[in-house]
């Protein structure tokens, strides 16, 4: 009987004391945002949307390799030798047209990992949370500045420029095996000058 | 009162006396579901609906009404489909009727039978029935379970809440509602409070928990939800209902929270009589008087619903068995004691 | 009718048993998480915990991702309540292979946060909890808490769930400047909402029927199961790895392991665990506070960042004290780029494994109240 009344007593006491939390906080403001009306400024350095400046971008593809998800996909076309395409704004030269620089939001997750690798830091999170879409594939945003002309029309040059300079090599390989043979013939000559640009530029393209 | 309406066409008497609850009950449910969202949403520092209709989103009931007539109606393949489809209404029906005995002011009864509260108690019973047929026809493992609990705890708590009933009834010595409220007129204890019963009889107080409580379980509401806990049971008896007729429980279940807090109100806290004698007081302000008891009462169930956990089943049938019910028949012992000595 | 009438006639005619699915979509068992109850009438006779919904083969690509660096982000997202303390163990583990030293500022930074990430994470598992028992006000409260915590990561590292805040050798970025000054008030503020929680929650008189005496775990079960965390504090065992196994600067704090005491109930009942968590949260405000005095006002948070991680072949097992419990990775390294194996111990999965062991013979309504008490993230338990 004792106990009884005694848990009685306790469960309404405690049951009056929650009731007691709850009014209070009936008459406290609420702690909502009316989020259309009300945006919350996201702080600094938050991570919602990714963006590229692509003026500064050199194309040396170390953000998609560092993408945990392949979200990024990067295409560059070497530039022929004919145009500059300049500096970007830390000083590193530019030697590629970025003819695809494409980035799938649907994909991203959001990791940040991309951002460090960059050497000219042209890739970043921006604070834009607000881009959602009813197709999926509005979500693959395209950096590139070059138009599909512009595009053809390097991958063109390019081409033909590399295709120049594959016929150069084979003409020098030529020579080299032609004068190996007069090597062979007469007596050994110092080398000629190293090919070295060459070199160095099909390991880029590769 | 029927007779006062005189030459009237008796059937249009009676359908305008059924039209009047109906219509307190429609207007109440769509405005209790609004407020217990608003409540829940202060108690919870939100700020519950309030977009449609401008002020505090007062429409959003009427918004949700109509998306939930838009709703396809889905019977389960292996339903008992008259019974799935019939529950619903049968539910709200048991509730609907239930109102015909309740004086809504001095000028207003549905029906001014002298069993009332007899009459009251039994069309109540027919709210297990629904639920049990509703979570039986569903052929859903959950819903059974909903229905069973179901029964066993409205069948168990139908004892402690007749008895405080019968409590009163030991008071006031009439089962016509009417009766009853007329004995708690005027401010006559220590010179101000009013004559309600609570006030009049000390072991009266204790009888008003214990009916508080049972009404808790008798109209599902936590701590005592156990039918249609959402966390254990996903949605208990109500699992399979969509649309309409998931409206119709709603409906009901609100329109029972009404019900049982209006029967509580004329039994311990004077119906339709103003706390304050004389002044404020007459047919029109009956009516004002009495749903404000009513909604206080509801508002306490919401309070309670927002603060509290649940118990277990076995507890329920424990605090019903073990505690509620020996209490209760002490207590009725008790008041006659003191109605007697005093 | 047919389907059930013939259920419960034919096979089970003279078990009079009902098999009932609790999930994968079930209000209450967190997740993906599918339990298949044997019911005589609501007591449950028999559980089978269903896994394996939320598998994301995490081991596989950490293997085949090539990169240290890149595994981190997927650690997050095993645990998702608390992906600081999954970063932490895995950082912790590459750099005990890479024998690498941490600049002091770095680890202070990486004890408050984890300690933050901490009381998130049971500020949303005692919230859950609650709301298995029906009881929904003090899940929106805490979650109020939370998002003050969420705030402050979020200005840290710029993600609110998922961070990759912490890489090896260090931090991804530093602190913003307001950091020290946001996390004391919070902590100031937060202390008395724990005691709000304990009026509305804790101490209910519903509650303790709720929890007390269910799903009793002794402390030998628990140990045989290899428990951890909380699970295994709250059946009476003093066992933290912060303490018994100090990783970082926890050596240097003072703080209690709050135990499972038994005072409403058995020792090792629901409301033990759900104790214990509660008076964690009060010691990690004591290490943020003793960790925010001793905290270097400046250095380089990526002074220590190696520019490619190189390892030489070796193996470890890192062990670390999450919000869930003893969180273990395994990493076998060879001298290619990324891992050859990472193994993750994780705590919920081991947690999960013993629920058949504790709930047999309980109502429907205390499965709920037990899944809920060993506080599984499904993330975590399928990977």
């Amino acid at each position: 009987m004792t106990t009884v009344i005694r848990e009685g007593w306790t469960t309404f006491k405690s049951i009056f004391t929650g009731m007691g939390v709850t009014i209070r906080h009936f008459f406290k403001p609420a702690v909502t945002e009316l989020y259309p009306e009300e945006k919350v400024e996201l702080p600094k350095g938050a991570r919602a949307k990714l963006y590229v400046n692509i003026d500064d971008c050199i194309g040396c593809n170390l953000c998609a390799r560092a993408c945990p998800v392949n979200c990024i996909d990067i295409e560059t076309v070497m530039a022929t030798s004919d145009v500059d395409l300049g500096k970007t704004s830390t000083g590193n030269p530019k030697r590629f047209w970025l003819t695809q620089f494409d980035i799938d939001m649907a994909k991203c997750m959001y990791c940040d990992l991309c951002t460090f690798p960059c050497p000219t830091d042209c890739i970043y999170m921006v604070p834009e949370y607000e881009y959602s879409e009813f197709d999926r594939t509005n979500l693959v945003y395209h950096f590139s500045d070059l138009t599909p002309e512009k595009v053809d029309e390097v991958k063109e040059k390019a081409e033909k420029e590399a295709e120049e300079k594959k016929k150069e090599r084979e003409r020098k390989m030529k020579e080299k095996k032609a004068k190996a043979k007069d090597k062979a013939k007469s007596k050994p000559k110092p080398k000629p000058k190293p090919k070295q640009p060459d070199n160095k530029k099909d390991d880029e393209e590769s | 009162m029927i007779e006062s309406y005189g030459n009237i066409n008796p059937v249009l008497a009676v359908l305008i006396h059924a039209l009047i609850p109906l219509t307190i009950i429609l207007v109440y449910a769509l405005v209790a579901i609004w407020g217990e969202r608003k409540v829940a949403g202060f108690i919870q520092d939100r700020l519950g609906p309030h977009r449609v209709g401008g002020w505090h989103g007062w429409a959003q009931s009427i918004a949700d009404l109509l998306k939930l007539i838009q709703k396809e109606d889905i019977v389960p393949k292996d339903a008992s489909r008259f019974l799935f489809k019939f529950a619903p209404f049968m539910m709200f029906a048991a509730s609907y009727a239930a109102f015909a005995v309740l004086p809504f002011s001095s000028w207003y009864i549905g029906s001014m039978i002298d069993i009332g509260v007899f009459y009251l108690i039994a069309i109540t019973s027919v709210l297990t029935l629904s639920v049990i047929m509703a979570g039986w026809a569903s052929n859903n493992k959950w819903s059974l379970l909903g229905g069973m609990r179901s029964a066993a705890q409205l069948v168990s708590y139908e004892v402690p809440t007749i008895a405080t009933v019968l409590t009163v009834i030991v008071v006031s010595g009439s089962l016509n509602l009417m009766t009853v409220t007329e004995m708690q007129s005027g401010n006559d204890i220590l010179g101000f409070l009013p004559n309600w019963f609570i006030f009049q009889n000390p072991f009266l107080i204790i009888a008003f928990g214990i009916f508080f409580i049972s009404i808790l379980v008798e109209s599902h509401r936590v701590p005592f939800d156990l039918p249609e806990s959402e966390s254990e049971l996903v949605a208990g008896y109500q699992t399979e209902y969509s649309g309409m007729r998931w409206a119709m429980f709603m409906l009901a279940e609100y329109a029972d929270m009404l019900l049982l807090s209006l029967l509580g109100v004329t039994l311990f806290f004077g119906g339709w009589n103003s706390p304050f004698g004389s002044f404020m007081s007459g047919p029109a302000w009956g009516f004002f008087w009495f749903l404000l008891k009513g909604f206080m009462l509801v508002f306490v169930m919401m309070w309670i619903r927002w603060t509290l956990p649940r118990y277990r089943v076995d507890q329920l049938m424990h605090i019903c068995w073990g505690i509620l019910i020996p209490a209760t028949f002490v207590n009725l012992i008790l008041v006659a004691l003191w109605e007697v000595v005093f | 009718m047919e389907v059930m009438m013939n259920k419960t006639t034919d096979s089970n005619s003279e078990r009079r048993e009902m098999v009932i699915n609790m999930g994968p979509q079930h209000p209450s068992t967190h997740g993906v998480l599918r339990l298949e109850l044997v019911l005589d009438g609501e007591v449950v006779k028999e559980v089978r915990p269903n896994i394996g919904y939320l598998h994301r083969c995490f081991e596989k690509y950490a293997e085949e991702l090539g990169d240290y660096a890149s595994v981190t982000p997927y650690t997050d997202r095993m645990d998702y309540v608390s992906a600081m303390n999954q970063e932490l163990g895995y950082v912790i583990a590459i750099e005990r292979l890479l024998e690498l030293e941490i600049p002091e500022r770095v680890e202070y930074i990486r004890v408050i946060i984890s300690e933050l990430q901490r009381i998130a994470s049971h500020l949303l598992g005692i919230g859950a909890f609650g709301l298995d028992l029906g009881a929904f006000t003090p899940f929106l409260y805490l979650f109020t808490e939370r998002e003050k915590i969420l705030d402050i990561f979020e200005k840290t590292s710029g993600a609110r769930l998922l961070y990759n805040y912490m890489t090896v050798g260090g931090l991804m970025k530093d602190v913003p400047k307001d950091f020290k000054k946001d996390t004391a008030e919070f902590v100031k503020t937060f202390r008395p909402k724990i005691k709000e929680l304990n009026d509305l929650l804790s101490y209910n008189k519903i509650f303790i029927n709720r929890t007390a005496d269910i799903g009793v775990l002794p402390e030998k079960v628990a140990l045989n199961y290899a428990a951890s965390g909380p699970v295994l504090r709250g059946s009476g065992m003093k066992w933290d790895l912060r303490k018994d196994d100090p990783y970082s600067i926890y050596d240097r704090f003072d703080f209690d392991i709050p135990v499972g005491s038994g005072e409403v109930g058995t020792l090792g009942d629901c409301w033990d665990r759900y104790m214990v968590r509660v008076r964690e949260m009060e010691q990690s405000l004591r290490i943020i506070e003793q960790a925010l005095d001793g905290m270097p006002d400046e250095g380089d948070v990526t002074e220590a960042v190696p520019k490619r991680i190189r390892l030489k072949e070796g193996e470890i097992y890192c062990r670390t004290e999450t919000p869930r419990g003893e969180l273990g990775y395994y990493i076998i390294s060879d001298k290619k780029g990324g891992p050859f194996r990472v193994k993750a111990r994780a705590p919920s999965f081991v947690h999960l494994s013993m629920l058949p062991a504790i709930s047999k013979g309980s109502l429907i309504a205390d499965m709920v109240a037990i899944v809920g008490s060993i506080d599984i993230v499904l993330g975590e338990v399928d990977r």
